[in-house]
């Protein structure tokens, strides 16, 4: 159904749209991440996705690029929907922040941060939200042991707690 | 809003900074919240979520498909069925065989989530109005849910988690009489509504706490990212069941009751009215619910019969080969999304082709929900909390999963 979203953008962003695939029914792009933002503005403004749904990372460790980020968009007045994917690589895994286009993805991207170390350029307050300051490591990575654990944090001293 | 008056300079005051929760009367779940206080105006609100966080998606990708269903229980714990049932769709999908499951099973799984759903809005309900001091209409809703929960109990064998569905069906059929049962739960249900509707929806004390308050706009809501009764009841009509059937939802007569102002008492009666509709379903689906098996026909999904087993060598490869390495799904990606009772819940899954899945994230309908929450209660008083918080329906279990 949203085949003509994939088609559009392609012929709009060229080369910037690097893979499209609609497995199950969900229409899947995968774009470059110089033009994400570019993209979703265009989707936004254009295309009519008002909503982001949902956003999250995933690691694809032994390939290269090893992160991905995975934008799930709803278009309430046309009901289509679509699925945007952007490559990260590890040395350098930025990508450009939604919060100007979607307020929503504040929280998102900082689940995000915390669990992938993913950086978000131009995120407002990108802080961890799930986990504390002081947590060593990015859990959800898949060199992070799923049995290891966390330093104990020295107490505050008893004025300051 | 109260604005600071010109005095408060001259009485050199200082905002007063409180945490309310993690562990708070009010703060059911456990969230904590950094509240700025100017007398009793909120100034600044700061969420801090995460204490209920056990890392639902790292264990998923150290588990096995089917395994991962006991972990979908504890995310909405008060709607554990939709949950499992989301799960179940999306591998489904991605293992190919959501054609081939049986449509006893299927309709199973869509009554069953009905119920769930009003066990969900009562339970939620129920706290709004304790919050706000109706500890009567509390005790009503609870015993309405109690209904619900013995549908649940007796046909899933739990109260609260249930681990209901498998790949390819569910684990128990229904007994005998379930039909009955649903619709004497329902007959009791009707007359608790109907009592309640009288208790609270004109009580003036109830309205002086909830009309107006909370407000948020359609424009905001959908910027959040918003679903569920909390988006509907700002004017939006979206409903997963109706704008992107699943089941057997596409030849239901239903309809989505929508709010207009999107204030707190739009949220109350959203899904006041969403109940009924709930009913409607039930009493349509219950009839058509047909016989036949509840597990899907392939010796790679389905657990032999104990009698293969015992008795042939086949059977006890099969057995073994189920319980020791669980199904194989193949490589691919799938969103799968379904209408659970706080707005749409998804599940993302990537597979390796596998017997774990490579990464399961779920889409947390609270989550956008909350994030929202400092924007609609800045400028009001800090006890507008308390029922803003209460329709907002966060669970802790899917929020910080």
């Amino acid at each position: 159904m949203s085949q003509a979203v994939l088609d559009k953008l392609k012929q709009r962003f060229g080369e910037a749209v690097l893979e499209t695939h609609n497995q199950f029914g969900n229409e899947t792009a995968l774009v470059k991440r110089e033009s994400i933002l570019e993209v979703m503005q265009f989707l936004k403004d254009e295309a009519g996705f008002e909503m982001l749904i949902d956003l999250g990372g995933v690691d694809h460790l032994p390939e290269k690029p090893r992160f991905e980020v995975v934008y799930h968009l709803k278009s309430l007045s046309r009901g289509y929907r679509v699925r945007i994917k952007v490559r990260l690589p590890e040395e350098d895994p930025v990508v450009d922040s939604m919060v100007p286009v979607w307020k929503g993805a504040n929280w998102f991207e900082r689940e995000c941060f915390e669990f992938y170390g993913i950086k978000f350029k131009g995120h407002p307050d990108l802080r961890t939200l799930l986990l504390y300051p002081e947590f060593e490591g990015y859990p959800l990575r898949k060199d992070y042991p799923h049995k290891k654990r966390q330093p104990r944090l020295p107490l505050l001293k008893p004025e300051t707690r | 809003m109260i604005k600071l008056s010109d005095t408060t300079k001259d009485l050199h005051t200082r905002y007063l900074t409180v945490m309310m929760g993690p562990s708070h009367p009010a703060m059911h779940g456990t969230v904590k919240m950094d509240v700025v206080l100017d007398g009793e105006t909120l100034i600044d609100l700061d969420i801090d979520p995460g204490y209920l966080h056990r890392g639902f998606e790292k264990e998923c990708e150290d588990h096995r498909w089917n395994q991962v269903v006991a972990y979908t229980d504890r995310l909405n714990y008060v709607s554990s069925i939709i949950n499992n049932v989301a799960y179940i769709m999306a591998v489904e999908k991605l293992a190919g065989i959501d054609k081939k499951v049986p449509e006893r099973a299927l309709w199973l799984r869509m009554i069953l989530s009905e119920v769930s759903r009003l066990t969900d809005h009562l339970t939620c309900l129920a706290a709004m109005c304790m919050e706000v001091g109706g500890f009567s209409a509390f005790l009503y809703f609870v015993k309405a849910r109690e209904y619900f929960y013995e549908v649940l109990e007796n046909v899933t064998g739990a109260r609260v988690t249930y681990s209901w569905t498998r790949v390819g069906g569910v684990r128990w059929d229904a007994p005998e009489g379930t039909q009955n049962q649903i619709l004497q739960a329902i007959k009791g249900a009707r007359q608790v509504l109907k009592d309640v509707h009288g208790l609270i929806s004109k009580n003036r004390v109830f309205l002086e706490r909830t009309v107006k308050v909370g407000l948020i706009s359609k424009e905001d809501a959908i910027a959040y990212g918003i679903t569920g009764p909390f988006l509907r009841s700002t004017g939006v009509n979206y409903d997963v069941r109706k704008a992107h059937p699943y089941l057997f939802y596409n030849e239901m007569n239903f309809e989505v009751p929508l709010g207009v102002n999107g204030d707190n008492y739009d949220r109350y009666y959203v899904r006041m009215l969403e109940m009924e509709q709930s009913m409607r379903i039930l009493e349509q689906a219950l009839p058509r619910l047909p016989k036949g098996p509840v597990m899907i026909d392939d010796p790679k999904f389905k657990l032999p019969e104990k009698e293969n087993v015992y008795n042939s060598i086949e059977g006890v490869i099969n057995h073994v080969k189920l319980i020791f390495e669980d199904i194989y799904v193949p490589a691919g990606e799938v969103y799968s999304f379904v209408e659970s009772p706080n707005g749409e819940l998804g599940f993302y899954i990537v597979s390796k082709g596998g017997n774990k899945p490579w990464k399961c994230r779920v889409h947390p309908p609270c989550f956008p929900i909350m994030q929202s929450l400092p924007e609609i209660l800045k400028g009001l008083m800090i006890a507008d909390i308390i029922p803003t918080f209460g329709g907002v329906n966060m669970i802790g279990g899917e929020m910080d999963r």
